[in-house]
């Protein structure tokens, strides 16, 4: 298996004021390709921390992290930003697409920002991506046309579209009602089934009985870190639940 | 990052926020229109004068009596007799810069013809006079240097004149009109000239033999100014030390005297006029330039503003891969896109104005293509001046804030 994330005793210090805050205190935890991990935490536990450093947007104060086999603690802000548009797709609780923007645009958007790609070929990739998560109806949708989760499966192609090595979604069902958490649970399951990379951090422990594996962490340390024998199948759950009213 | 996607991505924040980008822009269209504007009319102002002097005659040159003292008070210079004939014919004979030379003596009175009558002024000149001052004759002829000699009693009408005392249309020429009560016969009509900047009627005068003039009209054997014309423009100063040096001489002034005449060059008074005319340019210009720089301020609040409520979408822009030069290149595009077609449409609107002014109100204008040039690149700069600041702020937030900005 081919191991996608390394953190090595990952520190994280904040100084507000004069005292120093211990946001991370030596983590450490590797994750291979094709894992669906689920990162929980209360709120302070250091999961934003965490996923900021997983996702380059940070850089720990000590120890080390590899994404996809490059080392990212020493570089500078550009080789981070550019490393993050070639490895990491994000997607976020609250969707973040660009207003009055139609679907294939906004998939569109990691693209323009990476060299080499034509615009032909940007535009036949957002579609691709947008087809994958079953959008291919809904291509030149505007975001304030569309549902809450419909705009979360565009933030995912998004994501999908620069073919990331790890997809990192933030309370990416936070904000959708349960039937469409579980829409976007049952797309995620879809990825992770064709070999993607996804970590999933959230406080609710329900989505972890999805993922393949769970890492908790409390305080600043990884206090549990445990592989799902029973994953649940998400399209399961959704059949079962009463069907919206017309 | 290539600068085709950063365009399109400007482009495309742009035309989210249309009403936004057009009242922004409105600031730069008026202050760019207003620019173009005043400068057409300031440069219209200054053309026409130029034109207008030079058809007054250009390489003019004109000597008048100086104010002289006596006994401590200084007199007026028109009751002064200072310049002689002697001095017309020494400037003519003794000079290599003077290329015409005429002295002139004037009066006014009513010209009569039959019913008619009209106060003109008439103009004892030699020769040389229609040459300085670009007169033309449009029907019969100018009078002879045997006409000077003998004191015809000849002249030359300009068109008003005509007009007047002709109201039928006949030709002038060869009748005799009365100047006051002294008969002339009309030789020849002139071309017309219309109004001088000064709005002086050029073509309301009669042109007579200076001798003429002088011995039965105003009975005076000195003369009331002189006019010559320099060989060209760039001589004018060496005709005027020489008229300067004759006159001297022949008035018999010692080395600390005054002149006691002055001279005046058509380029002098091209000069003031032009001075004139710069300032108000200038004046015209700094107002429109002020409304150029509100203008720019104008897309600096509002790219500031635009960067605050727009700090999310700047937050989500970084994680997915944009540079901090990427969001500064995108920013100043914007800016400079606002700018630039605020500029594009104030000049369309400057120079729709500028011919409604024209059009309306009969200024000349004229629209030099440095101004439009000149107010384009200050558009572009307004833009990235003013446009530099905000997009600098943008490109320096931190992506971990700004994408849980709320």
């Amino acid at each position: 298996m081919k191991e996608v994330i390394r953190l090595e005793n990952i520190k994280r210090n904040f100084i507000v004021g004069d005292e120093t805050v211990h946001a991370l205190r030596g983590v450490s935890f590797t994750i291979n390709e094709g894992e669906f991990v689920t990162i929980m935490g209360t709120s302070g536990s250091g999961k934003s921390t965490l996923l900021n450093i997983l996702g380059c947007l940070d850089t720990p104060t000590e120890g080390e992290y590899y994404l996809d086999g490059t080392a990212v603690s020493t570089m500078n802000k550009n080789q981070r930003a550019a490393l993050r548009n070639r490895k990491i797709g994000f997607v976020f609780q609250n969707y973040n697409l660009l207003p009055k923007t139609t679907a294939i645009e906004n998939v569109e958007l990691p693209l323009m920002y990476s060299p080499g790609i034509s615009a032909a070929q940007r535009k036949e990739r957002a579609i691709e991506a947008l087809k994958s998560v079953g959008l291919g109806d809904r291509l030149m949708h505007k975001s304030n046309q569309m549902s809450g989760g419909q705009m979360q499966r565009v933030a995912i192609a998004r994501a999908l579209v620069n073919n990331p090595a790890v997809i990192l979604a933030d309370e990416a069902t936070g904000n959708l009602d349960t039937r469409t958490s579980f829409e976007v649970l049952v797309l995620f399951q879809q990825l992770h089934e064709s070999g993607r990379t996804i970590i999933f951090v959230t406080h609710n422990p329900e989505i972890s009985r999805y993922s393949s594996r769970n890492i908790t962490l409390r305080d600043g340390h990884v206090t549990d870190d445990v592989y799902n024998g029973n994953i649940l199948c998400a399209a399961e759950a959704l059949s079962r639940m009463p069907q919206p009213e017309e | 990052m290539n600068f085709g996607n950063l365009f399109k991505i400007a482009v495309k924040a742009l035309g989210n926020n249309k009403m936004r980008g057009f009242l922004t822009m409105l600031g730069v269209i008026i202050g760019v229109a207003s620019v173009i504007t005043m400068l057409a009319i300031g440069q219209g102002t200054k053309k026409s004068i130029q034109s207008e002097i030079s058809e007054m005659g250009s390489n003019m040159i004109m000597i008048h009596p100086g104010g002289d003292m006596r006994g401590g008070v200084r007199l007026n210079s028109d009751e002064m007799e200072s310049l002689k004939l002697k001095d017309f014919n020494d400037i003519r004979n003794n000079t290599k810069y003077v290329k015409y030379v005429s002295p002139m003596v004037n009066s006014a009175a009513q010209a009569v013809y039959g019913a008619n009558n009209t106060p003109t002024t008439v103009y004892g000149v030699n020769l040389d006079y229609l040459d300085i001052r670009n007169y033309a004759v449009e029907a019969g002829d100018v009078f002879s240097d045997q006409d000077i000699k003998v004191a015809a009693k000849v002249c030359l009408i300009g068109k008003t004149v005509a007009d007047e005392l002709f109201p039928d249309g006949t030709s002038p020429v060869g009748k005799v009109i009365r100047f006051g009560t002294i008969p002339f016969r009309v030789v020849g009509l002139l071309e017309s000239k219309g109004y001088n900047s000064m709005g002086m009627d050029q073509d309301n005068m009669i042109i007579a033999p200076y001798t003429t003039v002088q011995k039965r009209i105003l009975a005076i054997t000195h003369v009331q100014e002189i006019i010559c014309s320099a060989l060209s423009e760039e001589y004018t100063d060496q005709a005027i030390d020489e008229i300067s040096s004759i006159l001297r001489v022949n008035h018999k002034l010692k080395e600390t005297d005054e002149d006691d005449f002055t001279i005046r060059s058509q380029q002098e008074i091209s000069d003031m006029l032009n001075n004139t005319t710069n300032m108000l340019t200038i004046l015209l210009s700094a107002v429109a330039g002020i409304s150029l720089l509100v203008g720019g301020i104008g897309i600096m609040n509002i790219m500031y503003v635009s960067v605050t409520e727009r700090t999310k979408e700047i937050g989500l822009r970084m994680s997915i891969g944009a540079k901090g030069r990427d969001i500064l290149a995108q920013f100043l595009i914007e800016a400079v896109l606002i700018s630039v077609t605020g500029g594009v449409i104030g000049v369309l609107f400057g120079v729709a104005a500028s011919l409604v002014v024209n059009f309306a109100a009969h200024f000349p204008i004229f629209i030099q293509p440095w101004s439009v040039v000149l107010s384009f690149a200050v558009c572009t700069l307004t833009g990235v001046f003013f446009g530099w600041y905000p997009a600098r702020k943008a490109s320096m937030l931190d992506p971990i804030d700004a994408i849980r900005y709320e």
